[in-house]
């Protein structure tokens, strides 16, 4: 049975800060310590200390640091995704504004453990592919779209990493021919699963007019265009 | 990115404080406009003649950090003081860190 740990709620309410409504002898009644009391015999439940359990016998150390060691202080704190501007939704169509794909307009998808976003492009409209991209390099415009049946959940920050080169030792002869086979392909499995997840979205994007159009169009600014007064 | 011309040091009448630029964005003309702007990266760009990884194109990073006076003027940080001869010079202001 779990124990249930209920707020102490005092019997005795206050009048004032520091001065109860009940004396000590009204509280002694209330608390019903007359009825532990006589359940017991007269005298208040007294437990004895639980025997200690044998301790394994430990050999006094042979070394002590010659100073006080200084302990470093507990760190508390816990890891959490950025929080997520009220902007973006899943669904929403953001415009990247730095790196590769700067001025692309792109769907969001999700928000990663790590509080990177999901996106893509999709790949077909827009040659985005799925990727992260970080909220502060990000404009959320207020174009949604509906993103239902678009099944994100195997995409986590591990999908993305790096993988790691194999060390391979080999002879001076070999090693000339090795690094000129070594191209970076992508494996198949992630260009499936790109197309699984472009293919529905693909499909609610048609639904709506120009969107496909919208999406395959680069955001850039025009002569006379003020961002701190465009509304997105 | 924003344009944006930059040039002036903050300063007083004899004193000026070269690790602050006052930066004219175009198209702001108020203070109040300027708090979009707060936080933007800014850029510097220009050109040498010797080649730096591959580019003759090198880069000054900065930020915009307040309004400085009524008119939409903004004082800009870099991550070193720009240099004397840049003063009048394009300035990019870009979009991103963006809060939109």
């Amino acid at each position: 049975m779990a124990p249930s740990t209920k707020t102490k709620v005092s019997r005795n309410p206050d009048l004032i800060r520091g001065v109860g409504k009940y004396s000590r002898s009204q509280m002694y009644h209330k608390r019903g310590l007359w009825a532990i009391k006589a359940k017991n015999g007269g005298v208040f439940p007294r437990h004895d200390a639980k025997p200690a359990a044998a301790e394994p016998v430990v050999k006094p150390p042979k070394y002590y640091p010659a100073d006080d060691v200084k302990k470093p202080l507990a760190n508390k704190r816990k890891a959490r995704p950025t929080k997520l501007r009220a902007s973006i939704t899943p669904g929403t169509v953001l415009i990247i504004l730095s790196g590769r794909f700067k001025g692309k307009r792109v769907v969001f998808l999700k928000q990663l453990a790590s509080g990177l976003l999901l996106v893509t492009g999709p790949f077909k409209i827009n040659g985005v592919p799925l990727r992260r991209v970080n909220q502060a390099y990000v404009i959320a415009t207020s174009t949604k779209v509906d993103i239902a049946g678009v099944n994100v959940e195997k995409f986590d920050d591990k999908y993305f990493a790096k993988e790691v080169a194999k060390k391979n030792k080999k002879g001076e002869g070999e090693f000339f021919e090795a690094e000129k086979d070594e191209k970076k392909t992508l494996p198949a499995a992630k260009k499936e699963d790109q197309q699984g997840v472009d293919a529905v979205l693909l499909k609610s994007i048609e639904c709506v007019p120009d969107l496909k159009t919208y999406l395959s169009a680069r955001f850039s600014l025009m002569s006379g265009m003020k961002p701190h007064e465009l509304v997105f | 990115m924003v344009k944006g011309r930059q040039g002036e040091r903050v300063r007083s009448k004899s004193n000026q404080y070269p690790n602050t630029s006052l930066v004219q964005i175009e198209g702001v003309n108020t203070k109040e406009e300027v708090s979009w702007y707060q936080g933007k990266r800014v850029a510097y760009i220009y050109k040498a003649k010797v080649k730096v990884k591959g580019s003759h194109y090198r880069c000054i990073w900065g930020k915009v950090i307040r309004p400085h006076g009524n008119t939409g003027i903004v004082r800009a940080k870099f991550t070193s003081n720009l240099p004397p001869k840049s003063m009048g010079s394009r300035v990019r202001v870009m979009m991103f860190p963006s809060n939109i």
